[in-house]
């Protein structure tokens, strides 16, 4: 039984009947081909899946596309904006905040919320907004570091 | 990670919701934030026939203040308790404990109704409404009724709610006046769950302690107020080694959980050191 | 230094990572694609009576299905082992099958059983669960000590006691005579735990069958897509070479547990063509929990012996290595030849000996996971000496120090014969210490730690010096010890008419930054832009060869190579170039992008040559045209990067939880082209290693249940349990590669494991705690100072 949801992607609307249990993650990735949010875990504890729904944090695995009915949402695909890329996507780059690029998404999803929240946060507000979100590769410091680099450049 | 088929039903009232339950009855599960639900739905460990989304509905999600006592609805995300001005006014540990749940994409998401009725044995909540003297309102097909945190949580991820039943809120009373609380749990170092959480409320008139309440979270195999520890305190004076005395009864009489992150000693050791720290910091609170 | 090398220039990978554009094997969706899943056992050991797929095949969407009888029946052989490793005695290594899918009995909780494959992935999970396996449970044994003893349960029939091989390096009688006249020894008994690797993208694996042009191509998320071809080919599914494409795109993440030819990719492979379609497999994380190569998992009995000045006269090990239920691919070598080989260190030990024992268990295989062996050595040695410090009554800094081999850089001074097989290339150890002990400012610590006492506060620290052999590995040496490949590199640089420059290499990128860090050695040596430089890697039709990327081997051996094609291509333009020049190639000098004739301003760009090589109207006799040139690099030694860790902890004397408050690293790398990738390189080492002393651990009961497969039970490291990291280095070049190179992947995991509980242990000192297991876990550490407080 498809249940019809329309939801705003990255300022564009979708509309698809989708089976229940459709998981909103695979939603995005298979349904949209947005396959920049990714899948790492099946507990809801990497973040890796890490979106923006109706302006907040959210892991997309761990809420079923019908929910988002009617729910403006942000992936990883829609944070530059005409052509320039996000501040927090240039002080990934700028302080080495990714290797693998596979939790890189989710990380940036997950800052853009801290920093909504909280514009100039301590190096431990940083660490601890970042809970929800493993990386295997950098170790966080690199990652933290492009975090309070964004902070400064947005404040 | 994909959950096995079920029937979607969005319902946009409590009564919307109710019909549907009584309906679908056993081979429903209400469906809020998702963030218990889903996961054991995605391992398959869990597999309804049909989810009722409550997610939607609006009455359940208000956080107000009304002749002193402080109401949260059932869909009231943890973020949204943790920032609200009115929680944080009445019952700052509440605000705080709320603010400690998970991380911040499960606290955008999971809801306080939706966590009493997982009733998680390390949930986080359930100490300090304990402490709190919350009760726990819900509705069913017999009308709605009011249970006492005391009374909701029974057994191991087993709570008071009948057949059919939905939370609909929680209500708080005002605190003791002058009272301190606090929540401090150590943290299950994987899931962040509470391996030992402790709540406590001190309130002193003059040097001693005239009322004392203190509450665990997963230490046994379900949430309790301690009265070993609060007999021992009240009335005494609030000074460390008066603490120290009172904490030192943590736990007794419990079956204590063990785990390979925490062994019964370990987490009944914990539970009373935990108990001191909660109390010390709620007495200097008062 | 040029005006590439040697900078932190900004990786030109990332654009496509911070925008969601990376592609890794989970995102390509092929025409017609159908999906697997995977059934897998639930239990550690048990005989398989029967399997019944009615139901399954009955199921809406399901394409087929296939048992571990349909694998039997077509002959396919299982997986095979890269590395024999013989018995003492000389009887050949115990290799027993391991199978796409077993038949008769599995031996790990998630061997494989079945495979159903659908329409749908949803389709094909629903149908999975029908499928009706009957097992009769048999006992299991998890740990490799018991698992050796008589009467432990066999994991396979045809190896008696579930030894693989047993092994032993160094001087056996001379050890034992330096031990029996050391004036002290100090012992210590302790397990190396298991841990899961758990890059953060799980597996993944597509096969895609061509029937009209016979060809197979399988997208993979591996480290060294070459080797997973000609393993795939050859050993398994006995596929031609030439009609199988391999692809390895974006990679989220190794650490090694992506190296190894895995049942899945075969399976995909063979299923594909079975039904004409492509086939997808992606694990869950609960998956790679049970299915992943595990990492370390050794018991180890361990002697060091000192003379009463505290130098070191004799190291005796005994371990008992676990590689679990089958023989991954490189399982065997780890800890041998990347375990044993590294027990000199960084001392001047005159007598070591290592005696081993490989052993089958009833758990998932262990295989190399960051370091390999290495992080083994390094912890073994480094609690040895911390502890014998502590016994001798000696400063831990100090009697490594004593003990250290003196600088040698390889060129002037010769290369330092170990006692256990291997030659050092360059090494300044005591610089390191020395000024990690300067950044952590040793000599005030200790005060400051006395001062903390006195208000209650346990404040711990540790060193640990590292060495380890990278740059993986020379083919002749490799080979004499039993590799079944040769561990060279190749590269391709291709010059195209304009000028722009296509790299093809064998090493592989999953977070190391191949495409900036090699296309700055590219760019310098041939004196063009950045962006003129293009790095392909990770697809067997387009890069000629390759054996990937582990072992932090990539710039050392993968560079090497590249640097080598590069010579070739300047040499060859050098003619050209004297040709148009009118002059003498000897009388030429290359710099800067351009041919000058010595003395005089006459000279020709890079880009006029690129473009004569491909129009060659005006062109010396008897040159080829085109500018292309193919190089395979076999390193003549390993490399041996080395360095000085430091933790400093603080121990909550109430529930035992350690918090992290410092941690210096100061390493020795070689040469360094890029600076910021190398830091980045330590940093996820060192959040490794220390979780490792802290956090991971993979447990089994003993039934052989994994208890703790889950992100909800298994600690990772995470932001806020980690500081900000203090990073240094020293340099000293690698003398036997043209970049200087040694390698940076694996140090940070390997160094800062020993480091960490050597701290916890010195917080704790008061309580006269010698050891606690790893990880240290506030339960573990609370338990040795209760058992302290009572002795």
């Amino acid at each position: 039984m498809g249940i019809p949801i329309t939801v705003q992607v990255n300022g564009v609307s979708h509309s698809h009947e989708v089976e229940p249990r459709l998981l909103l993650a695979h939603y995005l990735r298979d349904v949209l081909r947005l396959t920049g949010t990714h899948i790492g875990c099946d507990t809801s504890s990497c973040g890796a899946c890490t979106i923006l729904v109706d302006g907040k944090a959210v892991k997309s695995c761990t809420m079923l596309a019908v929910q988002a009915d009617g729910a403006e949402i942000t992936t990883i695909e829609g944070l530059a904006s005409n052509g320039e890329l996000h501040p927090l996507q240039k002080s990934f780059n700028e302080e080495h905040g990714l290797q693998c690029g596979f939790c890189t998404p989710g990380m940036i999803m997950t800052a853009t919320d801290l920093l909504a929240n909280n514009p100039s946060p301590s190096e431990q507000e940083i660490r601890h907004a970042l809970e929800g979100n493993y990386c295997r590769c950098t170790g966080y410091h690199n990652i933290v570091k492009a975090i309070q680099n964004a902070a400064n450049t947005q404040g | 990670m994909i959950p096995a088929s079920f029937n979607y039903h969005r319902a946009s009232s409590v009564n919307e919701a109710l019909d549907l339950l009584k309906q679908y009855g056993d081979d429903a599960r209400l469906l809020a934030g998702g963030h218990s639900l889903l996961p054991a739905m995605k391992l398959r460990m869990n597999a309804p026939a049909n989810l009722i989304d409550i997610g939607r509905i609006a009455e359940l999600n208000s956080i107000r203040v009304e002749n002193g006592t402080l109401h949260i609805g059932a869909g009231a995300t943890h973020s949204a308790i943790a920032a609200s001005p009115d929680v944080q006014g009445h019952a700052p540990v509440l605000a705080d404990t709320a603010g400690m749940i998970g991380d911040v994409q499960v606290r955008n998401k999971g809801t306080i109704g939706g966590s009493l009725a997982h009733a998680d044995p390390a949930a986080d909540y359930p100490a300090v409404l304990l402490i709190l003297n919350a009760s726990i309102n819900v509705i069913g097909p017999n009308g709605t009724r009011s249970i006492a945190a005391g009374d909701f949580f029974q057994d191991l991820y087993v709570t008071a709610l009948e057949e059919n039943e939905i939370i609909t809120g929680v209500e708080i009373p005002a605190m003791p006046q002058g009272a301190g609380a606090v929540y401090l749990k150590f943290a299950q170092p994987a899931s962040r769950f509470a391996l030992v959480g402790c709540a406590a409320l001190v309130k002193k008139d003059g040097g001693t302690c005239s009322e004392v309440r203190v509450a665990f979270t997963g230490v046994g195999n379900m949430p309790f107020r301690d009265s070993g520890v609060e007999g021992a305190l009240t009335g005494q004076s609030a000074d460390a080694s008066a603490i120290e005395a009172a904490a030192a009864q943590a736990a007794g009489g419990i079956d204590v959980l063990s785990d390979h992150f925490a062994g019964e000693d370990y987490r009944t050791h914990l539970a009373r050191v935990y108990a001191r720290r909660a109390l010390s910091q709620a007495a200097g609170l008062a | 230094m040029g005006k590439f090398i040697g900078q932190s220039i900004k990786r030109v990978e990332d654009k496509r990572f911070t925008t969601g554009h990376g592609r890794y094997t989970d995102d390509i969706v092929l025409p017609n694609m159908t999906y697997a899943q995977i059934i897998r056992s639930p239990y550690a050991h048990a005989r398989i009576n029967s399997v019944d797929t009615k139901a399954a095949a009955a199921h809406p969407g399901v394409v087929a299905i296939f048992t571990g009888k349909d694998i039997a029946e077509a002959g396919i052989n299982g997986v095979p082992c890269g590395w024999q490793v013989d018995f003492k005695n000389g009887d050949t290594m115990k290799e027993p099958p391991h199978p796409l899918l077993v038949a008769d009995k599995v031996r790990h909780v998630g061997d494989a059983v079945a495979i159903v494959i659908a329409e749908t992935r949803e389709a094909a999970k629903d149908a999975a669960e029908l499928v009706e396996v009957d097992y009769e449970e048999l006992p299991a044994v998890t740990d490799p000590y018991k698992a050796v003893q008589d009467g432990a349960p066999l994991v396979h029939d045809e190896a008696p006691k579930n030894m693989a091989y047993d092994w032993e390096l160094g001087d056996k009688e001379k050890t034992d005579a330096a031990m029996a006249s050391a004036h002290h020894i100090t012992t210590l008994e302790f397990v190396n735990q298991r841990l899961v690797p758990n890059a953060i993208e799980p597996r993944s694996a597509i096969g895609d069958y061509d029937a009209t042009n016979d060809k197979y191509t399988l997208y993979t998320t591996s480290q060294n897509p070459h080797l997973t071809r000609l393993l795939m080919c050859a050993f398994v599914l006995g596929l031609p070479e030439h009609k199988v494409r391999v692809v390895a795109p974006d990679v989220g993440g190794g650490f090694g547990s992506k190296i190894f030819h895995y049942i899945e990719e075969a399976l995909v492979t063979w299923c594909s063509q079975k039904i004409g379609r492509p086939v997808k497999w992606t694990a869950e994380r609960s998956e790679s929990f049970m299915t992943d190569a595990h990492g370390r998992d050794h018991v180890t009995k361990a002697e060091m012996g000192f003379d009463k000045d505290g130098k070191i006269v004799g190291l005796r090990i005994n371990t008992w290595a676990n590689l679990g239920a089958y023989l991954s691919t490189f399982s065997t070598c780890v800890p041998t030849w990347l375990h044993g080989t590294l027990l000199q260190g960084l001392y001047t030990t005159p007598a070591i000996h290592i005696d081993l024992v490989a052993a089958f268990t009833h758990t998932t295989p262990v295989d190399a996971y960051r370091g390999a062996g290495r992080p083994e050595a390094t912890y073994l040695l480094e609690r040895l000496v911390e502890t014998g410090a502590r016994e001798l009554g000696m400063d831990p800094a100090e009697l490594r120090l004593k003990n250290f081999i003196p600088p040698f850089d390889g060129v002037n001074q010769p290369g330092y014969q170990t006692q256990v097989a291997l030659q050092y290339d360059s090494g300044n150890y005591e610089q390191v210490l020395k000024k990690a002990l300067e950044i952590v400012d040793y000599d005030n610590f200790r005060k400051e730690q006395a001062e903390a006492r006195k208000q209650g506060k346990l404040l711990g620290i540790g060193i640990s010096t590292y060495i380890e052999a990278c740059g993986i590995a020379p083919s002749a040496v490799v080979g004499a010890l039993g590799a079944r490949a040769g561990l060279y590199e190749s590269a391709q640089v291709r010059i195209q008419p304009t000028g722009k420059v296509s790299v093809y290499t064998g090493s592989h990128s999953h977070g190391q930054g191949h495409e900036t860090t090699f296309a700055q050695v590219v760019a310098d040596k041939l004196g063009i832009a950045l962006e003129d430089v293009e790095i392909v890697h990770g697809d067997s039709e387009a890069v000629a060869f390759g054996m990937g990327t582990y072992g932090s081997r990539s710039l050392a051996v993968g560079g090497s190579a590249i640097v080598k094609s590069l010579d070739k291509v300047i040499e060859k333009g050098a003619k050209i170039a004297a040709h148009k020049l009118e002059a003498a190639v000897d009388d030429l000098e290359f710099a800067n992008g351009a041919w000058t004739v010595k003395g005089t301003d006459k000279s020709i760009a890079f880009g006029d040559i690129a473009l004569t090589a491909y129009v060659p109207h005006d062109y010396p006799e008897g040159l080829e045209p085109g500018l292309d040139f193919s190089s395979f690099y076999d390193p003549a030694n390993f490399t041996y990067p080395f360095g000085a860790h430091i933790a400093v902890v603080e121990v909550d004397k109430e529930t035992g939880k350690v918090t992290l408050k410092r941690f210096v690293a100061v390493d020795d790398v070689g040469n360094v082209i890029n600076p910021m990738i190398v830091e980045g390189q330590i940093h996820g080492g060192l959040a490794q290693g220390i979780g490792q002393a802290l956090f991971e651990e993979a447990i089994y009961d003993e039934d052989g249940q994994l208890v703790n497969g889950t992100y909800m039970d298994y600690t990772m490291p995470r932001a806020d349990d980690l500081p900000s990291f203090e990073t240094d280095r020293t340099v000293t070049p690698c003398p036997h590669n043209p970049l200087g190179v040694k390698g940076a992947g694996e140090a940070g995991t390997i160094g800062s494991t020993p480091a960490v509980v050597n701290a916890v242990i010195d917080a704790l000192s008061e309580y006269g705690v010698k050891d606690i297991r790893m990880p240290l876990t506030p339960q573990r550490v609370w338990q040795a100072m209760q058992n302290g407080k009572q002795s």
